[in-house]
């Protein structure tokens, strides 16, 4: 049955013909320079070293920008404390929220412009820069301008007060909500900020830079420092840093819990997942479909939280999978900058070969591929949506994060099943349970050990809603009245 | 003719039960002799508490709230005995108290620390605390009780199962704090109390695959390697004072869980 219904839809009947017409954002609206420095006290700061930063569509070459070195980190560490002892952390909350106000209607008003720009650099299509990135970024920044001035609201009896310089790590995959998710309460809660984009996502940090200007935020508040791993690690052992976020690998957060030990600087930590998306023989097949699309190949895979081991109760395995791999096959992969486009650019050519790599080893292992017929462009970084069935716990592709368009599907009978296998990683971060039964949702949710539960739902986020993961998924949480806590200290 | 005392072998207490180290070693401490855990005992503790955790976890917040309130009859019921092991009575009272008042917070931290979220779009989105699962707890060496109890109450309030390593200077209150422990309804495995060398078993605790969180308050020098070592599996890592109560120390245990569902027909 199943078999019949992939090669009717791999076969459609009528039209025969019909000539695909694109529909690409125009890309004008950007205008970059050749060249970019290091935002330090307001002004850029010339690199000693550079790179050049591409488009993974086409390895086009949009700008060079700065390496950025222990001397430079340390300048924007001083920049940073400066401004911070010149009065941002003796601001009245009142300013301080006026500020974080300005800089989310900027975000709104020039949101297509940075839209545009992170597709270009992330390679992520741009209906979601435009519809997810940008407008959560501008709430991100308003709704923790709120609480700027109702900090003793927040923390009864606590008298909350900064804890002076931040050092930022963020990922590639949402580089300038990544930003927002960073700064905004760090900037609410009175600290000042130096914030390392990711290596080959620096280009909307640095326009951000040019809306700060525009915001009048004094200088030194927000630095930012490009560069790869060197750079963060400098940040992170820099001694002038009272606290340190990262977003990213949970091998590189270990490596930097380990830097950090025996210093005393506050740390949280926002890693990897490999999150169980699990779906019973009661719930809506087709909607769950849509939450299964959605949560793998949302972003091209490249999110933290993606639904990337999908658990099917067996007696619906056969139709869901079916269902699947048929709505696969009209997801359009391409060009990020066409608003059709469903599943954009591979971020580099590093992730490529990761995900290739994985790919292999499911086949070693003896899992099944499903892959839809679609063209790939010859230029860039691409890989198509992707489904491993006869995957057993054990597999690589079922342990291993894999930041990609990847799906594993395994099969479970009981409830207490699904909650064991979901269970069995070290990562803890995310989870999608899919049941008509309201009762079994919440069940579920209790035993979930993970720290977002989507039922009937997935990749849902919302600035007032807590994020962060369980286990080896990090510890703190960013969003909502708990993600201020990250950024405070307090006299009892 | 003068009765001859029954005296106190002084053991570990794991699982609910009161082995002697598997080593066959003590040490001397207070004038006694007391067992000196080795690894092996630490991991065994750690397996205990994992199998115990969700269990307590599962408890309801008005059920774990009865249980430690009880522990708080049980150590009134020893005051004397305590009194003696550490500074004395004040110190016991003030342990009395602590265990009381942590008792009424399992049912009340929720309310303090989840809610729902106001998200932009059609879904009703809420946030609960939830114990992070096995805790190991470096007790402090002074006091001898009440330091025991400020780090290993707010752990347990919360639903974690903890695996505590005594003041190894001043182990026997914590071993008298074990036997009250027992007596009380703390579901075996709860609470595992080691005694013995901090430097030989803190550090099996900071590596334990199995141990989510570690409380640091009670090591000395050898900190920064301990805090090394949590990082292989992102251990929380609580660095905190041996006489502090806040419903803050209970929440450095907690995660926090987000739970989304679409509102429609």
């Amino acid at each position: 049955m199943a078999e019949l219904e992939r090669t009717s839809a791999s076969q459609p009947a009528a039209p025969a013909e019909w000539a695909y017409a694109s529909a690409p954002e125009a890309r004008d609206i950007v205008r970059l320079a050749d060249r970019y420095g290091h935002f330090v006290g307001g002004d850029w700061l010339e690199p000693t070293e550079t790179y050049a930063t591409i488009a993974p569509r086409d390895e086009e070459v949009l700008a060079t920008v700065g390496q950025g070195t222990p001397a430079d980190v340390d300048r924007a560490v001083a920049a940073a404390r400066a401004a911070y002892a010149d009065g941002w952390s003796s601001l009245p909350g009142s300013e301080r929220a006026k500020y974080l106000y300005r800089i989310a209607r900027l975000l709104q008003e020039r949101s297509r412009e940075l839209a545009v720009l992170e597709s270009l650099n992330g390679g992520k299509p741009i209906k979601e820069s435009r519809d997810v990135d940008l407008p959560l970024a501008a709430a991100h920044f308003f709704y923790y301008a709120g609480w700027a001035d109702k900090l003793e609201y927040a923390f009864p009896n606590r008298r909350p007060r900064p804890l002076g310089v931040a050092g930022q790590i963020i990922p590639w995959n949402f580089p300038l909500l990544m930003l927002a998710w960073k700064v905004a309460p760090a900037l609410a809660c009175g600290n000042t900020v130096v914030l390392k984009p990711a290596e080959t996502t620096p280009l909307t940090a640095l326009l951000f830079c040019d809306l700060l200007r525009q915001a009048e935020l004094p200088p030194g508040v927000v630095n930012i420092v490009t560069g790869d791993g060197r750079t963060g690690a400098a940040l992170v052992e820099h001694p002038g840093v009272d606290k340190i976020a990262f977003t990213g690998s949970t091998a590189v957060g270990k490596e930097i819990q380990r830097r950090l030990a025996g210093s005393g600087k506050r740390l949280t930590l926002e890693l990897g997942g490999k999150a169980a998306n699990i779906v019973f023989d009661d719930a809506a097949l087709d909607q769950a479909v849509e939450g299964i699309v959605n949560g793998i190949y949302f972003n091209q895979g490249h999110v933290c939280c993606a639904g990337s081991r999908l658990l099917v109760q067996e007696s619906v395995y056969e139709p869901l999978v079916a269902k699947l791999e048929r709505r696969l096959a009209t997801l359009r992969v391409g060009d990020p900058l066409d608003k059709n486009t469903d599943v954009g650019a591979i971020n580099s050519a590093a992730q490529l070969a990761k995900i290739r790599e994985l790919v292999a080893s499911g086949l070693e292992e003896g899992a099944e591929i499903y892959q839809p017929p679609c063209e790939l462009p010859e230029k860039g970084y691409w890989f198509p949506p992707t489904v491993f069935t006869s995957v057993a716990q054990s597999y690589r592709i079922a342990q291993e994060e894999i930041f990609g368009p990847v799906l594993s599907v395994l099969t479970f009978r009981t409830p207490d099943e699904a909650v064991a296998k979901a269970n069995n990683t070290p990562y803890g971060l995310s989870a999608g349970v899919w049941t008509e039964k309201g009762s079994r949702i919440l069940w579920m949710a209790q035993r979930l050990r993970a720290g977002v539960i989507w039922a009937n739902t997935y990749n849902r986020f919302d600035p007032s809603s807590p994020f962060g993961g369980y286990k080896e998924s990090g510890f703190g949480r960013e969003g909502g009245l708990h993600g201020l806590e990250p950024y405070l200290e307090f006299e009892e | 003719m003068s009765r001859l005392p029954v005296r106190k072998t002084y053991k570990l207490f794991i699982g609910g039960r009161f082995p002697r180290s598997e080593s066959g070693r003590t040490y001397e401490a207070e004038g006694q002799n007391v067992a000196r855990a080795s690894r092996k005992d630490a991991r065994d503790a750690v397996r205990a508490a994992r199998a115990a955790q969700p269990g307590w976890a599962g408890a309801t917040a008005y059920n774990r709230g009865q249980v430690l309130y009880r522990l708080a009859e049980m150590v009134e019921a020893r005051v004397v005995e305590f009194a003696a092991l550490c500074s004395g009575r004040e110190e016991v009272e003030r342990s009395i108290d602590r265990i009381v008042w942590y008792a009424g917070w399992a049912d009340k931290l929720p309310q303090v620390l989840g809610g729902s979220n106001p998200v932009a779009g059609p879904y009703f989105n809420f946030t609960l605390p939830e114990p992070t699962g096995v805790v190991a707890v470096l007790a402090p060496d002074e006091p001898p009780l009440l330091g025991l109890v400020t780090r290993l109450v707010p752990p347990l309030v919360g639903g974690n199962a903890v695996v505590a390593v005594a003041s190894e200077t001043h182990p026997l209150a914590a071993i008298e704090l074990a036997e009250a422990i027992a007596t009380s309804d703390v579901p075996a495995g709860v609470v595992n109390l080691l005694t013995g060398y901090r430097a030989e078993l803190a550090p099996v605790l900071a590596a334990h695959m199995d141990v989510n969180a570690i409380d640091l308050t009670g090591a000395d020098g050898e900190r920064a390697e301990l805090e090394r070592l949590a990082a292989e599996n992102v251990k929380r890592v609580v660095r905190g004072r041996a006489d502090v109560q806040s419903p803050w120390e209970i929440a450095s245990f907690l995660e926090l869980k987000t739970v989304w569902h679409p509102l429609g027909l």
